[in-house]
Protein backbone atom coordinates (compact mmCIF):
# COMPACT_ATOMS: atom_id res chain seq x y z
CA UNK A 1 0.00 0.00 0.00
CA UNK A 2 1.30 3.36 -0.82
CA UNK A 3 0.37 6.76 0.70
CA UNK A 4 1.14 10.35 1.18
CA UNK A 5 3.24 11.78 3.75
CA UNK A 6 3.09 15.35 5.31
CA UNK A 7 5.37 15.48 8.52
CA UNK A 8 4.57 18.80 9.51
CA UNK A 9 7.09 20.76 11.21
CA UNK A 10 7.33 19.50 14.54
CA UNK A 11 7.91 15.90 13.29
CA UNK A 12 11.15 17.78 12.22
CA UNK A 13 11.99 19.34 15.12
CA UNK A 14 10.17 18.47 18.58
CA UNK A 15 8.72 15.49 17.68
CA UNK A 16 10.53 13.83 15.72
CA UNK A 17 10.18 10.28 17.36
CA UNK A 18 6.75 10.52 16.21
CA UNK A 19 7.86 11.05 12.10
CA UNK A 20 10.76 7.77 13.72
CA UNK A 21 7.89 5.46 15.18
CA UNK A 22 5.28 6.58 12.49
CA UNK A 23 8.45 5.37 9.53
CA UNK A 24 9.23 2.28 11.54
CA UNK A 25 5.94 1.08 11.96
CA UNK A 26 5.24 1.58 8.37
CA UNK A 27 8.78 0.01 7.02
CA UNK A 28 7.35 -3.11 9.40
CA UNK A 29 3.79 -3.58 7.71
CA UNK A 30 4.79 -2.78 4.30
CA UNK A 31 3.05 0.42 3.92
CA UNK A 32 4.68 3.15 1.46
CA UNK A 33 5.11 6.71 2.53
CA UNK A 34 5.60 9.00 -0.56
CA UNK A 35 6.22 12.48 0.99
CA UNK A 36 4.39 15.68 -0.24
CA UNK A 37 7.18 17.37 -2.31
CA UNK A 38 8.38 20.56 -1.08
CA UNK A 39 5.45 20.80 1.71
CA UNK A 40 5.38 23.85 3.60
CA UNK A 41 4.07 24.77 7.25
CA UNK A 42 0.46 24.68 7.23
CA UNK A 43 0.15 27.24 9.85
CA UNK A 44 -1.74 25.47 12.97
CA UNK A 45 -2.44 27.49 15.32
CA UNK A 46 -1.31 31.08 14.14
CA UNK A 47 -2.12 31.86 10.89
CA UNK A 48 -5.90 31.44 11.55
CA UNK A 49 -5.31 33.80 14.68
CA UNK A 50 -4.13 36.84 12.40
CA UNK A 51 -5.47 36.29 9.06
CA UNK A 52 -8.34 33.96 7.76
CA UNK A 53 -7.43 33.29 4.10
CA UNK A 54 -3.61 32.94 4.91
CA UNK A 55 -5.50 30.38 7.30
CA UNK A 56 -6.13 28.54 4.21
CA UNK A 57 -3.72 29.49 1.67
CA UNK A 58 -0.93 27.23 3.23
CA UNK A 59 -2.97 23.82 4.20
CA UNK A 60 -4.55 24.47 0.17
CA UNK A 61 -0.59 24.59 -0.85
CA UNK A 62 0.37 21.45 0.56
CA UNK A 63 -2.75 20.01 -0.97
CA UNK A 64 -2.00 21.32 -4.50
CA UNK A 65 1.10 19.88 -3.81
CA UNK A 66 0.12 16.23 -3.32
CA UNK A 67 -2.49 16.70 -6.13
CA UNK A 68 0.33 17.33 -8.63
CA UNK A 69 2.18 14.52 -7.35
CA UNK A 70 -0.44 12.99 -7.98
CA UNK A 71 -1.69 11.24 -4.33
CA UNK A 72 -5.14 10.84 -3.66
CA UNK A 73 -4.72 10.80 0.05
CA UNK A 74 -1.78 12.06 2.63
CA UNK A 75 -1.97 11.25 6.20
CA UNK A 76 -1.13 13.95 8.33
CA UNK A 77 0.46 12.09 11.90
CA UNK A 78 0.09 15.51 13.56
CA UNK A 79 -3.37 15.78 15.14
CA UNK A 80 -2.94 20.12 14.29
CA UNK A 81 -1.95 19.46 10.78
CA UNK A 82 -4.41 17.05 10.58
CA UNK A 83 -7.20 19.58 11.54
CA UNK A 84 -6.08 22.82 9.72
CA UNK A 85 -5.57 20.46 6.27
CA UNK A 86 -9.04 19.16 6.43
CA UNK A 87 -10.80 22.34 7.55
CA UNK A 88 -9.08 24.24 4.76
CA UNK A 89 -10.48 21.47 2.44
CA UNK A 90 -13.89 21.43 3.92
CA UNK A 91 -14.56 25.04 3.22
CA UNK A 92 -13.03 25.11 0.04
CA UNK A 93 -15.37 22.02 -1.01
CA UNK A 94 -18.09 24.44 -0.14
CA UNK A 95 -17.49 27.56 -1.54
CA UNK A 96 -15.97 27.93 -5.13
CA UNK A 97 -15.22 31.24 -5.55
CA UNK A 98 -13.27 30.89 -2.70
CA UNK A 99 -11.33 28.14 -4.22
CA UNK A 100 -10.90 30.25 -7.42
CA UNK A 101 -9.15 33.10 -5.34
CA UNK A 102 -7.18 30.51 -2.74
CA UNK A 103 -6.04 28.71 -6.14
CA UNK A 104 -4.75 32.24 -7.50
CA UNK A 105 -3.31 33.15 -4.24
CA UNK A 106 -1.09 30.56 -4.42
CA UNK A 107 -0.17 30.09 -8.14
CA UNK A 108 -1.17 26.41 -8.55
CA UNK A 109 -4.09 24.58 -9.91
CA UNK A 110 -6.12 23.80 -6.69
CA UNK A 111 -9.25 20.48 -7.37
CA UNK A 112 -9.99 19.76 -3.72
CA UNK A 113 -9.44 15.59 -4.50
CA UNK A 114 -6.47 14.95 -2.11
CA UNK A 115 -8.33 13.33 0.94
CA UNK A 116 -6.56 14.12 4.06
CA UNK A 117 -6.68 11.07 7.50
CA UNK A 118 -4.73 11.13 10.71
CA UNK A 119 -2.62 8.06 12.06
CA UNK A 120 -5.17 6.81 13.96
CA UNK A 121 -7.63 6.15 10.79
CA UNK A 122 -4.28 4.83 8.90
CA UNK A 123 -3.89 2.58 11.49
CA UNK A 124 -7.07 1.25 11.72
CA UNK A 125 -7.08 -0.11 8.36
CA UNK A 126 -4.02 -2.05 8.70
CA UNK A 127 -5.62 -3.87 11.60
CA UNK A 128 -5.06 -7.45 9.67
CA UNK A 129 -0.94 -6.24 9.25
CA UNK A 130 -0.26 -5.11 12.41
CA UNK A 131 -2.10 -7.75 14.46
CA UNK A 132 -0.07 -10.29 12.71
CA UNK A 133 3.18 -8.88 13.74
CA UNK A 134 2.37 -8.57 17.60
CA UNK A 135 5.55 -10.26 19.16
CA UNK A 136 5.50 -8.77 22.34
CA UNK A 137 1.85 -7.47 23.96
CA UNK A 138 2.35 -4.74 25.56
CA UNK A 139 0.70 -5.40 29.09
CA UNK A 140 -0.13 -2.14 30.19
CA UNK A 141 -2.49 -0.17 32.03
CA UNK A 142 -3.25 2.72 29.42
CA UNK A 143 -5.07 6.53 29.23
CA UNK A 144 -5.48 7.39 25.55
CA UNK A 145 -5.58 11.07 25.45
CA UNK A 146 -6.82 12.30 21.92
CA UNK A 147 -7.13 16.04 22.61
CA UNK A 148 -9.20 18.34 20.17
CA UNK A 149 -8.06 18.08 17.25
CA UNK A 150 -8.49 14.80 16.14
CA UNK A 151 -11.94 14.72 16.99
CA UNK A 152 -13.30 18.65 16.95
CA UNK A 153 -15.19 19.93 15.25
CA UNK A 154 -17.05 16.61 14.02
CA UNK A 155 -18.67 18.40 11.05
CA UNK A 156 -15.03 19.53 9.68
CA UNK A 157 -13.01 15.80 10.48
CA UNK A 158 -16.01 13.58 10.80
CA UNK A 159 -13.67 10.93 12.62
CA UNK A 160 -14.92 9.12 15.62
CA UNK A 161 -16.87 10.03 18.34
CA UNK A 162 -16.45 13.67 19.10
CA UNK A 163 -16.83 13.14 23.39
CA UNK A 164 -15.41 9.24 24.03
CA UNK A 165 -13.78 8.16 20.47
CA UNK A 166 -12.46 4.44 20.66
CA UNK A 167 -10.15 4.04 17.94
CA UNK A 168 -6.92 4.17 19.85
CA UNK A 169 -8.64 2.32 22.36
CA UNK A 170 -9.20 -0.49 19.69
CA UNK A 171 -5.49 0.31 18.64
CA UNK A 172 -4.34 -0.46 21.74
CA UNK A 173 -6.14 -3.52 23.03
CA UNK A 174 -5.48 -5.13 19.74
CA UNK A 175 -1.61 -4.19 21.02
CA UNK A 176 -2.64 -6.33 24.57
CA UNK A 177 -2.52 -2.65 26.41
CA UNK A 178 -5.84 -2.29 28.84
CA UNK A 179 -7.26 1.20 27.55
CA UNK A 180 -8.61 2.64 30.77
CA UNK A 181 -12.25 4.46 31.27
CA UNK A 182 -11.31 7.73 32.37
CA UNK A 183 -12.39 11.71 32.37
CA UNK A 184 -9.85 13.58 29.93
CA UNK A 185 -10.04 11.44 26.41
CA UNK A 186 -10.71 14.85 25.10
CA UNK A 187 -10.15 17.72 27.44
CA UNK A 188 -8.12 20.63 25.79
CA UNK A 189 -4.04 20.35 26.91
CA UNK A 190 -3.68 24.35 26.27
CA UNK A 191 -2.44 23.96 22.88
CA UNK A 192 -0.30 26.83 21.57
CA UNK A 193 -0.22 28.70 24.50
CA UNK A 194 2.81 26.74 25.67
CA UNK A 195 5.12 29.69 25.62
CA UNK A 196 2.72 32.36 25.87
CA UNK A 197 0.79 30.97 28.81
CA UNK A 198 2.90 28.21 29.67
CA UNK A 199 0.80 29.24 33.74
CA UNK A 200 -2.32 28.32 31.65
CA UNK A 201 -0.99 25.12 30.27
CA UNK A 202 0.74 23.79 33.27
CA UNK A 203 -2.73 23.90 34.62
CA UNK A 204 -4.69 22.25 31.71
CA UNK A 205 -1.88 19.45 31.33
CA UNK A 206 -1.32 19.22 34.99
CA UNK A 207 -5.24 17.83 35.47
CA UNK A 208 -4.87 15.39 32.42
CA UNK A 209 -2.00 14.33 34.31
CA UNK A 210 -3.93 13.74 37.76
CA UNK A 211 -6.33 12.03 35.96
CA UNK A 212 -4.62 9.28 34.12
CA UNK A 213 -2.67 8.50 37.29
CA UNK A 214 -6.28 8.75 39.39
CA UNK A 215 -7.64 5.83 37.03
CA UNK A 216 -4.29 3.89 37.29
CA UNK A 217 -2.74 4.54 34.36
CA UNK A 218 0.93 3.52 33.46
CA UNK A 219 1.58 5.59 30.54
CA UNK A 220 -0.96 8.14 28.73
CA UNK A 221 -0.92 7.56 24.73
CA UNK A 222 -1.44 10.18 22.43
CA UNK A 223 -1.36 11.33 18.90
CA UNK A 224 -0.53 15.07 18.63
CA UNK A 225 2.69 16.42 19.14
CA UNK A 226 1.29 19.67 20.97
CA UNK A 227 -0.66 17.46 23.43
CA UNK A 228 3.09 15.37 23.59
CA UNK A 229 5.11 18.11 24.40
CA UNK A 230 2.28 19.89 26.92
CA UNK A 231 1.86 16.47 28.71
CA UNK A 232 6.30 15.50 28.72
CA UNK A 233 8.43 18.65 28.16
CA UNK A 234 5.70 20.72 30.38
CA UNK A 235 5.97 17.81 32.75
CA UNK A 236 7.75 19.54 35.42
CA UNK A 237 5.69 23.09 35.54
CA UNK A 238 2.43 20.71 36.02
CA UNK A 239 3.92 19.00 38.61
CA UNK A 240 4.68 22.40 40.63
CA UNK A 241 1.62 23.57 39.80
CA UNK A 242 -0.01 20.59 41.36
CA UNK A 243 2.51 19.75 43.42
CA UNK A 244 2.35 16.23 42.79
CA UNK A 245 5.49 14.20 41.41
CA UNK A 246 3.34 12.23 38.45
CA UNK A 247 6.11 10.50 36.38
CA UNK A 248 3.87 8.26 34.28
CA UNK A 249 5.48 8.97 30.69
CA UNK A 250 3.96 9.90 27.79
CA UNK A 251 3.93 7.73 24.47
CA UNK A 252 2.80 8.27 20.67
CA UNK A 253 0.26 6.16 19.80
CA UNK A 254 2.89 4.18 17.10
CA UNK A 255 5.82 3.81 19.58
CA UNK A 256 3.14 1.92 21.65
CA UNK A 257 2.67 -0.36 18.91
CA UNK A 258 6.10 -0.64 17.49
CA UNK A 259 7.08 -1.88 21.29
CA UNK A 260 3.86 -4.44 20.90
CA UNK A 261 5.61 -5.22 17.36
CA UNK A 262 8.98 -6.06 18.98
CA UNK A 263 10.92 -3.06 17.50
CA UNK A 264 13.74 -1.47 18.63
CA UNK A 265 13.32 1.38 21.31
CA UNK A 266 15.91 3.58 20.08
CA UNK A 267 14.12 3.03 16.20
CA UNK A 268 10.95 4.45 17.76
CA UNK A 269 12.92 7.35 19.39
CA UNK A 270 11.93 6.37 23.34
CA UNK A 271 14.81 7.86 24.49
CA UNK A 272 13.88 11.49 23.51
CA UNK A 273 10.75 12.23 25.55
CA UNK A 274 11.88 14.29 28.81
CA UNK A 275 9.62 11.98 31.18
CA UNK A 276 11.55 8.60 30.81
CA UNK A 277 9.79 5.97 29.46
CA UNK A 278 11.65 2.94 30.81
CA UNK A 279 9.12 2.18 33.57
CA UNK A 280 6.90 0.62 30.40
CA UNK A 281 9.74 -0.45 28.41
CA UNK A 282 12.17 -2.32 31.70
CA UNK A 283 9.09 -3.05 34.57
CA UNK A 284 7.58 -6.33 34.41
CA UNK A 285 4.24 -6.37 33.16
CA UNK A 286 1.25 -5.29 35.49
CA UNK A 287 -1.97 -6.68 33.65
CA UNK A 288 -1.37 -10.95 34.06
CA UNK A 289 -0.97 -12.43 30.22
CA UNK A 290 -4.59 -11.92 28.87
CA UNK A 291 -7.13 -15.46 28.81
CA UNK A 292 -7.00 -16.93 25.68
CA UNK A 293 -10.68 -16.33 24.93
CA UNK A 294 -12.95 -13.80 26.75
CA UNK A 295 -15.98 -14.36 26.93
CA UNK A 296 -18.55 -11.67 26.61
CA UNK A 297 -22.10 -11.87 27.51
CA UNK B 1 -48.86 31.24 15.06
CA UNK B 2 -45.40 32.12 13.77
CA UNK B 3 -43.01 34.43 15.05
CA UNK B 4 -42.20 37.74 12.91
CA UNK B 5 -38.97 37.61 10.56
CA UNK B 6 -35.65 39.18 12.09
CA UNK B 7 -35.18 42.57 11.09
CA UNK B 8 -31.92 43.07 8.97
CA UNK B 9 -29.13 43.64 10.71
CA UNK B 10 -27.73 47.15 10.07
CA UNK B 11 -24.68 47.13 8.15
CA UNK B 12 -22.19 49.23 10.84
CA UNK B 13 -22.55 47.06 13.14
CA UNK B 14 -20.23 44.45 14.36
CA UNK B 15 -22.77 41.27 14.19
CA UNK B 16 -23.10 42.63 10.00
CA UNK B 17 -19.36 42.15 9.91
CA UNK B 18 -19.38 39.07 11.61
CA UNK B 19 -21.87 37.70 9.29
CA UNK B 20 -20.34 39.39 6.11
CA UNK B 21 -16.87 37.82 6.96
CA UNK B 22 -17.51 34.59 8.90
CA UNK B 23 -21.17 33.91 7.04
CA UNK B 24 -21.81 33.02 11.25
CA UNK B 25 -26.18 34.64 12.20
CA UNK B 26 -25.56 35.70 15.47
CA UNK B 27 -28.93 35.82 16.15
CA UNK B 28 -29.05 31.82 16.06
CA UNK B 29 -26.97 31.98 19.79
CA UNK B 30 -30.15 31.55 22.51
CA UNK B 31 -27.62 32.78 25.15
CA UNK B 32 -27.77 28.32 26.44
CA UNK B 33 -24.77 28.85 27.77
CA UNK B 34 -22.83 25.69 26.68
CA UNK B 35 -20.47 26.97 25.43
CA UNK B 36 -18.91 28.86 28.45
CA UNK B 37 -19.92 25.73 30.64
CA UNK B 38 -17.31 23.46 28.53
CA UNK B 39 -14.99 26.27 27.71
CA UNK B 40 -11.27 25.09 29.38
CA UNK B 41 -9.84 28.67 29.67
CA UNK B 42 -13.44 30.19 30.79
CA UNK B 43 -12.66 30.62 34.68
CA UNK B 44 -9.75 32.64 33.17
CA UNK B 45 -11.38 35.06 30.86
CA UNK B 46 -13.10 38.72 31.85
CA UNK B 47 -15.74 37.80 29.61
CA UNK B 48 -16.91 34.43 28.51
CA UNK B 49 -18.01 33.22 24.79
CA UNK B 50 -21.63 33.75 26.20
CA UNK B 51 -20.86 36.68 27.43
CA UNK B 52 -19.03 37.75 24.45
CA UNK B 53 -21.63 36.44 21.60
CA UNK B 54 -24.31 38.53 23.44
CA UNK B 55 -22.59 41.91 23.37
CA UNK B 56 -22.24 41.30 19.29
CA UNK B 57 -25.83 40.12 19.25
CA UNK B 58 -26.94 43.84 20.65
CA UNK B 59 -25.54 45.34 17.47
CA UNK B 60 -24.77 48.62 20.07
CA UNK B 61 -21.59 50.79 19.61
CA UNK B 62 -20.88 50.44 23.14
CA UNK B 63 -21.31 46.78 22.88
CA UNK B 64 -19.35 46.02 20.12
CA UNK B 65 -16.60 48.03 21.70
CA UNK B 66 -16.66 46.11 24.66
CA UNK B 67 -16.29 42.65 22.94
CA UNK B 68 -13.64 43.98 20.17
CA UNK B 69 -11.84 44.88 23.75
CA UNK B 70 -12.10 42.07 26.38
CA UNK B 71 -9.38 39.25 27.15
CA UNK B 72 -11.07 36.80 26.45
CA UNK B 73 -11.20 36.76 22.81
CA UNK B 74 -7.50 35.78 23.37
CA UNK B 75 -7.62 33.25 25.75
CA UNK B 76 -9.85 31.11 22.98
CA UNK B 77 -7.61 27.83 22.08
CA UNK B 78 -9.85 27.07 19.03
CA UNK B 79 -10.36 23.64 21.21
CA UNK B 80 -13.92 23.74 19.17
CA UNK B 81 -15.42 21.97 22.47
CA UNK B 82 -17.88 24.90 22.34
CA UNK B 83 -18.62 24.21 18.33
CA UNK B 84 -18.94 20.61 19.01
CA UNK B 85 -21.48 21.18 21.56
CA UNK B 86 -23.54 24.18 20.64
CA UNK B 87 -27.30 23.32 20.05
CA UNK B 88 -27.31 26.21 17.29
CA UNK B 89 -23.60 24.71 15.60
CA UNK B 90 -22.50 28.41 16.30
CA UNK B 91 -18.89 28.34 15.39
CA UNK B 92 -17.86 30.25 18.14
CA UNK B 93 -14.25 29.87 17.19
CA UNK B 94 -14.51 31.36 14.00
CA UNK B 95 -16.70 34.28 15.49
CA UNK B 96 -13.61 34.55 17.95
CA UNK B 97 -10.93 34.37 15.12
CA UNK B 98 -12.66 37.38 13.78
CA UNK B 99 -12.77 39.61 16.52
CA UNK B 100 -9.08 39.17 17.55
CA UNK B 101 -8.18 40.97 13.69
CA UNK B 102 -10.78 43.41 13.90
CA UNK B 103 -9.27 44.78 17.45
CA UNK B 104 -6.01 44.55 15.94
CA UNK B 105 -7.68 46.77 13.02
CA UNK B 106 -9.64 49.30 15.48
CA UNK B 107 -6.19 49.25 18.11
CA UNK B 108 -8.69 48.00 20.41
CA UNK B 109 -6.87 44.86 21.61
CA UNK B 110 -6.52 44.06 24.98
CA UNK B 111 -2.90 44.40 26.76
CA UNK B 112 -2.91 40.59 27.45
CA UNK B 113 -2.69 40.05 23.73
CA UNK B 114 1.00 41.69 23.28
CA UNK B 115 2.79 38.17 24.27
CA UNK B 116 0.13 35.92 22.19
CA UNK B 117 0.22 38.28 19.46
CA UNK B 118 3.98 38.30 19.29
CA UNK B 119 3.93 34.49 19.37
CA UNK B 120 1.67 34.49 16.74
CA UNK B 121 4.41 36.90 14.55
CA UNK B 122 6.92 35.45 15.12
CA UNK B 123 5.95 32.08 14.09
CA UNK B 124 4.73 33.06 11.17
CA UNK B 125 7.65 35.27 10.43
CA UNK B 126 9.23 31.78 10.41
CA UNK B 127 7.01 30.16 7.82
CA UNK B 128 7.15 33.27 5.72
CA UNK B 129 10.79 33.35 5.15
CA UNK B 130 11.78 29.63 5.53
CA UNK B 131 8.29 28.09 4.16
CA UNK B 132 8.17 26.01 7.68
CA UNK B 133 8.63 26.28 10.74
CA UNK B 134 11.92 27.21 12.42
CA UNK B 135 11.48 26.15 16.63
CA UNK B 136 14.58 27.64 17.65
CA UNK B 137 13.84 31.08 15.46
CA UNK B 138 10.28 31.14 16.99
CA UNK B 139 11.48 30.81 20.57
CA UNK B 140 14.09 33.69 19.44
CA UNK B 141 11.60 35.99 17.63
CA UNK B 142 9.39 35.26 20.92
CA UNK B 143 11.53 36.49 23.23
CA UNK B 144 13.25 39.75 20.60
CA UNK B 145 9.82 40.50 20.65
CA UNK B 146 8.12 39.87 23.74
CA UNK B 147 11.05 40.96 25.90
CA UNK B 148 10.85 37.42 27.97
CA UNK B 149 14.57 36.80 27.97
CA UNK B 150 14.80 34.25 30.75
CA UNK B 151 11.84 32.34 29.44
CA UNK B 152 12.32 28.41 29.23
CA UNK B 153 16.11 28.64 29.32
CA UNK B 154 16.21 25.98 31.38
CA UNK B 155 14.26 23.29 28.98
CA UNK B 156 16.48 24.17 25.96
CA UNK B 157 19.26 21.94 26.66
CA UNK B 158 17.47 18.95 27.33
CA UNK B 159 15.82 19.18 24.31
CA UNK B 160 19.04 19.64 22.24
CA UNK B 161 20.49 16.74 24.39
CA UNK B 162 17.71 14.91 22.75
CA UNK B 163 17.95 15.63 19.48
CA UNK B 164 14.35 17.63 19.35
CA UNK B 165 15.90 21.32 18.54
CA UNK B 166 17.64 20.78 15.21
CA UNK B 167 19.68 24.07 14.73
CA UNK B 168 19.13 24.87 11.16
CA UNK B 169 15.70 25.70 9.75
CA UNK B 170 14.46 23.62 6.43
CA UNK B 171 14.34 25.60 4.32
CA UNK B 172 11.52 25.03 1.19
CA UNK B 173 12.53 25.92 -2.56
CA UNK B 174 9.29 27.41 -3.05
CA UNK B 175 9.71 30.29 -0.34
CA UNK B 176 9.58 33.33 -3.13
CA UNK B 177 6.06 31.90 -4.09
CA UNK B 178 5.40 31.87 0.36
CA UNK B 179 6.18 35.08 0.40
CA UNK B 180 3.83 36.29 -1.97
CA UNK B 181 1.11 34.44 -0.23
CA UNK B 182 1.84 35.89 2.46
CA UNK B 183 1.84 39.21 1.01
CA UNK B 184 -1.46 38.99 -0.77
CA UNK B 185 -3.12 37.46 2.81
CA UNK B 186 -1.65 38.87 5.87
CA UNK B 187 -0.27 41.88 3.80
CA UNK B 188 0.69 44.82 6.23
CA UNK B 189 -0.80 42.95 9.31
Amino acid sequence: MRIGYFPGCSLLGSSREFDESVRALAGAIGLELVTVPDWNCCGASSAHVLDHKLSLALPARILAQAEAAGLDEVLAPCAACFNRLSSARAELDADPALRTEIAGILELPYQGRVRVVNVLEVLDRCQAELQARMVAPFQRKVACYYGCLLVRPPRVVAFDRPEDPQSMDRLLALAGAQPLDWNHKTECCGAAFSVTRTDLVARMSGRIVAGAAKAGAEAIVVACPMCHSNLDLRRSASNALTGADHQLPVLFITQALGLAMGLDPAALGLQRHLVPAGPVLSGAPALAPQPAARTRP
Amino acid sequence: MTSAPHPPVPEATLKAEVLAATGVKMNHCYQCGKCAAGCPVAEDMDLTSCQILRLVQLGEPEADRRALQCEGIWLCLACETCSTRCPQQVEVPRVLDFLRTEAVRRGLAHPGSRDILAFHRAFLDSVRTTGRLYEIGLVAGYKLRSRHFLQDLALAPRMLTRGKLPLLPHLIRGRAAMKRIFQRTLGGK
